[in-house]
């Protein structure tokens, strides 16, 4: 029994060595997200955009004369686990902002704590509503889904012109269940019908019993607000099924692993997102091919996001005059007109981003513009 | 042992807290009030799993359980703080809540507990997840969005000495931890936990000797349900927000995992262990930060291994933390 | 009627995959009384060893029915070597601790089979190569079976056949039931205790290794936590028929991939992972055993 003391030993002094130095001429960027567990190819995505637009700003000679020094923790995708590293970096390592999270789950549970330390949160991408209403420090750079989903619903009703709609929602993320319950509201007021309304749960594989009674009730089009890895499979299995029906998606679909896993089963189908990756402009083409230069694949909405919330806050810490999470909360409520790579942003004076959405068609590798859907 | 200890290790603890309060950051503070949750837990599964022998994998649902329960009733249901003590109505919500688990815990175990071994694990398996699934449906309940927005206690000042939030809900934890020690340390000494462990070394001959087996299992599993919930409602209150996947098949194995590590049918093993696998995914975070990559599962899974390899009995074994003191002085 | 028939074909097509990974539990459980819960991790190592093999060589561009037997004898034998390696190494200095302490064991490579397969392959879900084309077999009134889902239950049926034939018709599964009623006394008789049971880890896990390469074609997206999920369920269903019985494992496998179907075809779908756990609870509080499980008589 030697050994326990030993290793209460040790123990106690890897915990006491966690003190991370602090230089005079670094900022300290926090970020949290999912790199382990069976969310993180959500989380990765989002830490590579983020990784990128740190390292442009660096390479261009930093802020204020000061290199930015991003400090990414783990949350394995669990809400428990987002609190305590949000805890960590605020009071620990003492960051100056906070960047995180995708689900709006771990954003909700970290969120208070930024509120209460009074650090600025910019969430790259949870779209529900009450994130941003926790309080006046958190902020985010992506839709929310009332707006997403009635983009859907008004293309679907107005530009594809049908009425019998049927939702196959993932009944473990808030993220699906959100756009669903506005996509359906949006429906109805426009005098839509919504035939079916089943659901899955992510990390299933076989959703053949879904779709056959989504089959049954013979819809126009079949709204999947679920995230790419399951879409694929979804779209595939439609297939075999003979659905020949339109399907409609949200900004969760935004990547080349869509079109990699669904095959031909994807092409025609429409989704919601923030840009597409025909577009012309220079600092999009750009973005997309350093991303391309510096990983070796091509970027994700996920990642697009992440790179969008990086550079909004160094935005918002050039136009500070000093560098404090007062000052830079300040200016990130001000920030308008960004002309970030998913859209031109304004944050409103809830702290959400207002920005038009497009709806584009998979065609093999490409995303086809179709139209834009202003807020 | 002595008839007034409850009553001495709660002051001393206190003390202890008023320290910790005062001299360490938030998150070193809110590492420790997971602790707290985690040694409620792991006493509580030591009970069913290490004195009775009942293999349960279904206790992160009763700690769910007790969470939601907490969770509404300090939303929905707050009584005027001028009547009694703040801190008192903390005290009642993990009571109320611990009593809904333990309630949950009975019609639960009336039918599985007939069962045995690996069958027990995975009904009780099923139940948890059949909890997690039903709350996950409940929009009063947040769904799979969460809840949040959960009060903790606030702060308190103690003679004009200042103190944290943390502080309040120390209190608190440090009053169920304790309770739930001495229920369950009083309960095995007593007839009860001998029946209990009758069960645990043979089932068959415990039967025989005119022990209503399922009943004196029932009973435990009740018991520890009722920690459960209690430990459940001091995270919710501790993590101010919480999720249905919060309470996964996962968490019930690292409870679980606590239990056979610190030593089943220790009282001491599981709370030294539910100290060690709290502190450690913290513990490796710097790793992290340093490296870039996050190695902490494969560390901890390779630890668990080397672990069970090295001590198949736990780290304490049946004995308990102060056995080693009393040992060393005699040499 | 139609959507009641497509429904049966496609709670039989997930239940064959079900009973394929179910029947590697009930052999594990049949001779150690324990379950492995690394058994769908290794089904995933499998899954990524044949995938490496396919991008490899490339062998998804021309899909041909040698590609298909390659990637299935890579699997196996990946599977199989992990499978031996894991008993060697982990569960057989534990082989006379309590079985809790296995079980530990077993979730602790679980764990790190996933982790570890997370920084080695990364966390983005890849692509399994088509190395079958896939095609309809026959349509009966617009309903379309599908070539793979016949394949993949023949060979469920076929691995059950095979895995019953050894454990009661050859010399070595007379051993490894021996093992399996009593391994003291087998073991005075002269039985390698150990040689069994790595024989019998080594045939569960080139049954995840088969399992590994059908479930990637037929749902060709792979990643490294893609056995948990499929791993409970599959365990749901050995338990359901009966664990450490083979016919009971397939019974299972089918029972469970029908009822989830079911569930979503005429009940609540949100409930879905509930009810296949419901069917379980209230199977086994009336047959504690499992559907054919046998009781095995405790002596005092």
């Amino acid at each position: 029994m030697r050994f326990l003391p030993v290793m209460l030993l040790s123990f106690v002094s890897v915990f006491t060595l966690q003190c991370t130095k602090k230089t005079s001429n670094e900022i300290l960027i926090g970020e949290y997200g999912s790199l382990t567990g069976s969310e993180a190819t959500f989380g990765i995505s989002t830490n590579k955009g983020i990784r990128l637009a740190f390292d442009e700003i660096n390479a261009a000679g930093g802020l204020h004369g000061k290199q930015i020094k991003l400090i990414t923790l783990d949350d394995q995708g669990k809400a428990e686990e987002a609190a305590q590293a949000v805890t960590r970096l605020i009071t620990q390592d003492k960051v100056l902002a906070v960047i995180g999270e995708v689900a709006s789950t771990r954003s909700l549970a970290a969120a208070p704590i930024a509120q209460q330390y009074k650090v600025p949160m910019i969430s790259p991408s949870s779209t529900n509503p009450k994130v941003t209403e926790v309080g006046d420090q958190i902020f985010r750079v992506c839709f929310i889904d009332p707006f997403q989903g009635t983009v859907m619903a008004k293309f679907a009703m107005e530009n594809l012109k049908v009425k019998k709609v049927a939702i196959l929602r993932d009944v473990k993320s808030d993220y699906s269940m959100g756009l669903a319950d506005y996509f359906t509201a949006k429906v109805k007021e426009l005098g839509g019908e919504v035939v079916s309304d089943v659901s899955y749960s992510s990390g299933e594989m076989n959703f053949k019993a879904q779709l056959t009674k989504i089959k049954g009730t013979a819809p126009e089009a079949i709204f999947i607000p679920g995230y790419y890895t399951e879409v694929g499979l979804i779209a595939k299995q439609a297939k075999e099924l003979s659905i020949n029906v339109p399907l409609l998606g949200g900004d969760g679909w935004d990547s080349s692993k869509l079109s990699e896993i669904g095959g031909s089963a994807i092409n025609g189908h429409y989704f919601s997102n923030h840009y597409t990756t025909e577009s012309q402009e220079p600092h999009v083409v750009e973005f997309i091919n350093k991303f391309k230069l510096k990983y070796n694949e091509t970027p994700d909405g996920l990642a697009a996001l992440g790179y969008d919330a990086a550079k909004i806050l160094a935005e918002a810490i050039k136009v500070s005059g000093e560098v404090t999470s007062a000052q830079v909360r300040d200016s990130l409520s001000k920030i308008k007109d960004f002309a970030g790579v998913t859209g031109k942003i304004t944050i409103d004076q809830n702290r959400n981003a207002v920005k038009s959405a497009v709806v584009v068609k998979v065609d093999g590798r490409v995303n086809r513009y179709v139209t834009t859907i202003a807020p | 042992m002595m008839k007034s200890a409850p009553l001495i290790s709660f002051v001393i603890l206190a003390l202890m807290g008023l320290m910790l309060d005062q001299f360490l950051n938030p998150y070193l503070q809110r590492t420790m009030a997971l602790v707290l949750v985690n040694i409620i837990l792991a006493m509580s599964l030591n009970l069913v799993n290490g004195y009775t022998g009942q293999f349960s994998l279904g206790h992160a649902g009763f700690m769910a359980i007790g969470a939601y329960t907490s969770a509404y009733l300090s939303t929905h249901w707050v009584a005027p703080a001028a009547i009694v003590p703040h801190l008192l109505f903390f005290i009642f919500y993990s009571l109320v809540s611990g009593c809904f688990a333990a309630i949950a815990g009975w019609l639960v175990g009336q039918p599985s507990l007939r069962l045995k071994g690996d069958y027990l694990a995975i009904v009780t398996l099923g139940f948890g997840e059949i909890i997690r699934v039903i709350i996950l449906n409940s929009s009063a309940l947040g769904g799979a969005r969460g809840y949040f927005g959960i009060p903790g206690p606030s702060p308190i000042s103690f003679g004009g000495l200042a103190l944290n939030a943390f502080y309040s809900f120390y209190l608190v934890a440090i009053l169920w931890v304790l309770t739930c020690f001495f229920v369950i340390y009083r309960t095995i000494s007593s007839t009860h936990g001998r029946a209990f462990m009758s069960i645990r070394e043979d089932e068959i001959a415990a039967d025989s000797l005119g022990i209503h087996t399922t009943r004196v299992k029932v009973k435990s599993f009740v018991l520890s349900s009722f920690f459960a919930g209690v430990a459940g409602s001091l995270f919710s209150h501790c993590m101010n927000f919480i999720a249905p996947s919060t309470f996964s098949m996962l968490m019930s194995i690292n409870v679980v995992i606590m239990v056979v590590l610190g030593g089943m049918g220790s009282m001491t093993g599981p709370i030294l262990a539910a100290v060690i696998i709290s502190v450690l995914p913290e513990a490796l975070r710097p790793l992290q930060e340093l490296t870039g990559q996050d190695y902490r599962m494969v560390i901890y899974s390779l630890i668990l291994i080397v672990l069970m390899l090295v001590r198949p009995q736990g780290l304490l074994g049946h004995k308990e933390i102060w056995n080693f003191w009393r040992k060393t002085r005699v040499e | 009627m139609n959507e009641f028939i497509q429904h049966i074909i496609n709670g039989i097509s997930m239940g064959a995959i079900y009973a394929l990974i179910a029947l590697g539990y009930t052999m594990v459980y049949g001779i150690l009384q324990f379950i492995n819960f690394a058994h769908a991790d290794i089904y995933m190592v499998g899954a990524f060893a044949s995938y490496y093999l396919a991008r490899f060589f490339q062998l998804g561009e021309h899909p041909h029915w040698s590609w298909f037997f390659i990637a299935l004898g890579l699997s196996t034998l990946v599977c199989a070597l992990l499978g031996f390696a894991i008993e060697k190494i982990a569960y057989r200095p534990l082989r006379k601790s309590p079985k809790l302490n296995i079980l530990i064991t077993a979730i602790g490579v679980s764990l790190f089979l996933e982790y570890a397969g997370q920084l080695l392959f990364g966390v983005d879900p890849k692509l399994f190569p088509p190395l079958l084309t896939e095609s309809v077999l026959f349509s009966i009134g617009g309903i379309n079976v599908m070539s793979l889902d016949v394949i993949i239950l023949g060979i469920s049926i076929l691995a059950m056949f095979v895995l019953h034939r050894v454990v009661y018709h050859s010399k070595l599964g007379k051993a490894m039931r021996a093992v399996s009623q009593n391994s003291t006394v087998a073991a005075m008789l002269g039985i390698s205790i150990d040689r069994v049971i790595s024989f019998t880890f080594i045939l569960g896990s080139s049954l995840a290794g088969i399992a590994a390469v059908l479930v990637g074609m037929r749902y060709p997206k792979i990643e490294p936590m893609m056995g948990m999920l499929m791993g409970t369920k599959a365990f749901v269903a050995a338990v359901l028929g009966g664990i450490g019985s083979l016919p009971g494992a397939v019974l299972g496998g089918l029972i469970m991939g029908l009822s989830e179907e079911m569930v979503v075809g005429y009940l609540q779908s949100t409930y879905r992972d509930a009810l296949s756990f419901g069917i379980l609870i209230v199977i086994l509080i009336f047959k504690p055993t499992g559907l054919l499980g046998t009781k095995r008589i405790e002596k005092v």
